[in-house]
């Protein structure tokens, strides 16, 4: 007894948390000021553990922050600008009202900015933390740079992002950096490695934005503000990773819309040199043996990497006005190879169609009318599979008119069991340097998995198939008592017994699994569940996997018996 | 002159005559042949006025042109004349205007000196700033982390990285393979889903070439979702379970390693026209009775599977029991409300004799109970001669009986709510019985004897009490956290129970350890229909309606430290299930690792 009454909700968990409408009031700021702060700050909500003790015993739903991030966010110094923005609205208002034009100017000319630099600094401490998070602000700079002047945002906004981006994609290109490409329906995606940080972007199809009405571009200006200045430092530290001078010296007065090829077009060839200079040997440890193994495999991916590097060097590349030049200037530039497209297209071509020694014309049309005899007519996806394929793949897939093979994603990567399929298995064994010799060995192939997969269905029949034994002698017997119980005399005979042959192997295995179905009784109700859920998965994993490989087989018969008909 | 224009006149003198036009009849031919002819006629105006043609002077001439071309009309005009400066910046002696200087001029001006003030004021109040400097830092880059001094502050430890976007795979190509494609099903389904629901948030699409690519409609809205998902959505930190399912598995013993246990089944017992709902083995092992829906009792040689005898007791038998004593051949048949004692004759001349004494012995007490609920009878005739020796009428169905180790004492079951008498023992030695219990607690299940000690067990609907028989109290109740309990065995050392329960479960108690199950089996799809316990070997086996006796190894320890090792050894299947239901009842051999159990499928079954 005695003491003081405890109150509830005024310790624990319910007093770190805070609502956003108590949060937003504490700092004094409107609510779209609230949102700016949160996105530039990085602030985001977080769920509680136990939602109605925080919620102080109501289940009514709240975003919640924690306390301690509100707390921070008091004394961050932008707070005071976005004040005195308002007053600056207010003030700006009143000249108007009265026509005090010289106020006005003079209001204008004072208007308050604020910098994001020190947010950065804070939110990234280390350049490999901003590097990590960077995929979003790519993704972001390279939609808004495809924005036309519509008043969505503002004109030096877009501007901004197309010139970050082509600095991007000029870093790329001189540290060779790209891994991946993959052609969507929502866009291209590329992947490069800086840093050691795999770093993934979308780029939308050039085509004008359908602007949706239910898009609030308020948010995303105030996402974008932030990345173009976290992506202004980092290609800063990037370009001079590399002994580059940022910004690079790009005829920037040149027209906006040809800005990205001229930049890209502008010739690299101090930076190529230096970047052949940066390949250092690895130096050789003295390693035990059973690090030699490991060693060794990464020597070869090493190699292999760098092969990938020079995969179009030599190549000379030339672009039908059909296709999208700037993707594949970007691409063919980062593996090294040249490339030119039509003078009335776009400046910046180094060479003319009439050249001689061209030896790939990228076309995406059904013919051509003059073709020369020296250089090969391909479609574009041939580019983007030799990328990830990181080979040259045979150009007899990809001429002109020639139903493309299908185009896979290189994120892909399977585990055994996963469905695999049969082009990527094609591809894979291109790679291992086998020579394409067959199609039939790949229906080879094909037909081996299926076998596998009966073979594992036919087991989980197992079990039912030593039943049906018992049940059919069971049968037997019962006839026979049948026969007796009528009084007929049974016909007596002695038919010599087969040896039934027992498969040890079999017998052991099923053994396992029997012992295996006794021990998962014996689990505990917690620890069933969990291996329920898990085998849940699994198997759905599987049944998603027979279910693609049956519908590829259905497709390839449908294909061999039109095929067949057409004969 | 336009109001004259239509008439022949254009004017008036000051007589007020009409001053007419001159006549004028030149046409167009006229006029050029004018134009070819006269030399003046460039120089000729018509005047508007009179009517008349002028023709121009040379001065005249000289005047038009000079003001064609922009310059003064008078030729002798020269406007380059030099300035005459009246007003210079000398000091004249005289001045222009004799005007004496206004007061202002030399008074400081009083509006001046407020708008100064103001300004003032407004400078020092901060009201105007002076103007910025062009501030050109924004928008300039350069090396933020050029002093990395890793300052990581506990917000950075505590930050939760907004996961990425997942990577794109096969089906999102814009060429996938045509395994990825939707069917016509699979897109229906698509288009009936919720957004949220939907496992892609996109349809699948296949494009012969990359110029027919369209922009993909809802490229802003998914980038502006993302954006809303980094700053509006709440994170948490979720630990992922990383278990191999392997690793979950229990380490138990092998069940070869713990042989002998029934493993197949080898003999099939077949006879009976209606399920078969209650076998019993012999204490010598060699004798089988069985009591079936088809009201009849039927004896068979275990190892030959041969029908000795078959008695009609003419009704549908509950339950058999054989007497546990080696030394007399008795056997207990429930059915409707009456509990027949057999005498199956089935044994040697001696064991025959023995019980025929037990039975004939006590003759007196038979007058003291004549009130009791029960009546003991004698049976004759064709009865008689079918072994049956003793009929106790009960006042209710019976539903169980069960002996008591020694063979002289038997309990018989009779499931009531209202009443207590729900459970009667009775004495055969001196045709006695009795009802144990003063009070209704709960619907009585089945009832068992302790095996050694004097104390009884009664399962109820939910939980089983075990009595003191001596000392006439209850000991304990075992709680069996079921729904309502099907049947019990107790172990023959006596410590432990296993309660099996329609809802599929089997709870095995340690009498040592709590009132409350030491394990909980889950083994059974449906419910447990019976139980039992195997006489010397660590066995227990557990029959339901799913058509499987599971044979489970049960060591328990003399040590008392150590709780039993529980570990299924076999699933045994052979019955089949009829009208849903599937094995009644089970019981082990009582000298080898043998099972029986009875079905509903009219047969009984030894697994060996």
């Amino acid at each position: 007894m005695g003491g003081l009454q405890k109150k509830k909700y005024e310790r624990g968990s319910a007093t770190n948390y805070i609502t956003r409408n108590k949060a937003r009031k504490k700092l004094q700021l409107s609510l779209p000021d609230f949102r700016r702060l949160c996105i530039l700050k990085g602030i985001y909500p977080h769920e509680p553990k136990h939602k109605k003790k925080v919620n102080k015993g109501s289940t009514a739903p709240r975003t919640f922050y924690l306390l301690k991030d509100i707390r921070f966010l008091l004394h961050e110094p932008i707070v005071g600008k976005f004040r005195e923005y308002k007053v600056f609205v207010r003030k700006l208002k009143k000249a108007y009202g009265k026509t005090e034009w010289s106020s006005v100017e003079r209001l204008k000319e004072n208007k308050p900015a604020y910098k994001l630099d020190h947010i950065i600094k804070e939110r990234y401490p280390s350049f490999i933390d901003a590097l990590r998070d960077i995929d979003d602000a790519l993704c972001m700079c390279f939609l808004f740079s495809t924005f036309a002047r519509t008043g969505k945002c503002h004109v030096q906004t877009i501007q901004l992002c197309r010139r970050l981006t082509v600095e991007w994609m000029n870093y790329v290109i001189a540290s060779r950096a790209l891994k991946k490409v993959f052609i969507s329906i929502k866009g291209i995606y590329y992947q490069a490695e800086a840093m050691g940080q795999l770093i993934t972007w979308l780029v939308p199809y050039q085509f004008s934005h359908d602007h949706p009405t239910d898009v609030d571009y308020r948010v995303m200006a105030t996402f974008t503000e932030f990345y173009t200045t976290l992506l202004g430092f980092i290609n800063f530290r990037l370009y001079h990773s590399l002994n580059l001078l940022y910004p690079p010296k790009v005829s920037w007065t040149l027209k906006q819309s040809q800005m990205k090829l001229s930049a890209l077009s502008a010739s690299l060839a101090r930076v190529v040199s230096t970047a052949e200079e940066d390949e250092a040997e690895l130096d050789q440890f003295p390693v035990d043996g059973e690090d030699m193994a490991n060693m060794e495999a990464r020597e070869k991916e090493q190699k292999q990497e760098e092969a990938q590097k020079k995969l179009f060097e030599g190549l000379k590349f030339f672009l039908n006005r059909e296709v999208p030049r700037e993707s594949l200037a970007f691409l063919i530039r980062c593996f090294g190879g040249e490339v030119s497209w039509d003078k009335s297209v776009c400046i910046g071509s180094t060479y003319e169609v009439k050249d001689e020694t061209i030896t790939h014309q990228i076309v995406d049309r059904p013919n051509i009318d003059k073709q020369y005899i020296n250089r090969y007519y391909i479609q574009p996806q041939w580019v983007y599979d030799c990328v990830n394929a990181k080979i040259i793949l045979p150009v007899e897939d990809y001429f002109l008119g020639v139903t493309l093979p299908p185009h896979l994603s290189p994120f892909v990567e399977e585990k055994d069991g996963d469905y695999v399929p049969p082009e990527k298995l094609k591809i894979m064994a291109l790679q291992r340097g086998e020579k394409p010799a067959h199609e039939q060995e790949d229906e080879e192939e094909e037909e081996e998995e299926d076998e596998e997969e009966e073979e594992e269905e036919e087991e989980d029949d197992n079990e039912e198939e030593g039943d049906d034994g018992e049940e059919a002698e069971e049968k037997n017997l019962k006839k026979m008592e049948e026969q007796r119980s009528q009084g007929k005399s049974l016909s007596v005979k002695v038919t010599a017994g087969k040896v039934k042959v027992e498969n040890p192997a079999r017998l052991e295995q099923e053994e396992k699994a029997e012992e295996k179905r006794l021990a998962i009784m014996m689990m505990k109700k917690k620890e069933k569940y969990l291996y329920d859920k898990i085998m849940f998965g699994k198997k759905r994993k599987v049944r998603e996997a027979n279910k693609l490989a049956a519908k590829r087989k259905a497709h390839d018969d449908a294909e061999k018996s039109k095929k067949k008909a057409r004969k | 002159m336009e109001w004259y224009r239509d008439f022949p006149h254009i004017g008036y003198n000051l007589d007020g005559k009409k001053i007419y036009k001159p006549i004028r009849n030149k046409d167009e031919l006229d006029d050029f042949l004018d134009k070819m002819d006269n030399p003046d006629y460039w120089r000729t105006v018509p005047d508007k006025q009179t009517g008349s043609d002028v023709v121009l002077s040379d001065e005249q001439v000289q005047l038009v042109n000079r003001l064609q071309r922009g310059q003064f009309g008078d030729a002798n005009f020269n406007e380059y004349e030099p300035q005459v400066e009246f007003f210079s910046r000398d000091v004249m002696l005289h001045p222009v205007t004799n005007r004496p200087a206004d007061k202002r001029s030399f008074i400081p001006s009083l509006i001046e000196k407020e708008k100064v003030s103001k300004l003032v004021h407004a400078i020092k109040m901060g009201w105007i700033k002076p103007r910025r400097v062009e501030d050109d830092s924004r928008g300039r880059y350069y090396d933020l982390w050029a002093n990395e001094d890793s300052s990581i502050l506990a917000r950075h430890k505590m930050h939760l990285p907004a996961p990425k976007i997942p990577l794109p795979g096969h089906q999102e190509s814009y060429n996938p393979p045509p395994e990825y494609l939707f069917t016509d099903e699979e897109r229906a389904l698509w288009e009936q889903q919720d957004p949220c629901d939907r496992k892609l948030p996109f349809v699948p699409r296949k494009f012969s070439s990359l110029r027919q690519v369209p922009a993909f409609s809802r490229f802003i809205h998914e980038r502006f979702e993302r954006c809303l998902d980094l700053y509006l959505c709440p994170r948490q930190r979720k630990m992922r379970v990383n278990v191999n399912p392997e690793d979950l598995i229990p380490k138990l013993p092998k069940p070869k390693d713990l042989q002998p246990f029934p493993t197949t089944q080898s003999l099939v017992y077949r006879g009976h026209s209606g399920l078969v709902r209650s076998i019993s083995v012999s204490p010598s092992g060699q004798w089988l009775a069985s009591g079936s829906d088809d009201g009849s009792v039927r004896f068979w040689e275990v190892c030959s599977s041969r029908c000795l005898k078959t008695v009609q007791v003419g009704g549908a038998v509950k339950s058999v029991a054989w007497n546990p004593n080696p030394s007399v051949c008795l056997l207990a048949v429930a059915l409707d409300s009456v509990v027949l004692i057999l005498s199956p004759s089935l044994a040697d001349r001696q064991v025959v004799l023995s019980s025929e004494r037990l039975l004939s012995a006590p003759q007196e007490a038979d007058a003291n109970e004549g009130a009791g609920p029960v009546t003991w009878s004698e049976t004759e005739g064709e009865e008689l001669n079918h072994g049956i020796r003793l009929k106790i009428q009960h006042p209710k169905a019976v539903q169980q009986v069960s002996w008591h180790a020694k063979g002289d004492y038997v309990a018989s079951v009779m499931p009531d709510h209202s009443s207590n008498l729900q459970v009667l023992i009775h004495q055969l030695s001196r045709r006695r019985s009795q009802n144990p219990f003063r009070k209704n607690k709960g619907l009585v299940q089945c009832v068992s004897f302790h095996p050694v000690r004097p104390y009884f067990f009664v399962g109820t609907q939910r939980s089983v009490r075990i009595y003191n028989l001596v000392k006439q109290e209850m000991t304990k109740k075992l709680q069996a956290n079921s729904k309502w309990i099907s049947s019990m065995a107790v172990h023959p050392g006596g410590d432990h129970v296993i309660c099996g329960s329609y809802d599929c479960r089997l709870s095995w108690f340690d009498l040592d350890l709590s009132t409350k199950p030491y394990k909980m089996l889950r083994h059974h799809k449906k419910a447990v229909r019976g139980v039992a316990y195997h006489r010397l070997y660590p066995l227990f086996a557990s029959a339901s309606d799913d058509g499987t006796v599971i044979v489970c190894h049960g060591t328990v320890y003399n040590d008392l430290l150590q709780n039993p090792l529980i570990v299924p050894v076999k699933v045994l299947r052979g019955h089949e299930i009829t009208h849903d239901l599937g094995v009644l009842d089970v019981t082990f051999h009582p000298t080898q690792p043998w099972v029986f159990s009875s079905g509903a499928d009219a047969t009984i079954r030894l697994f060996t």
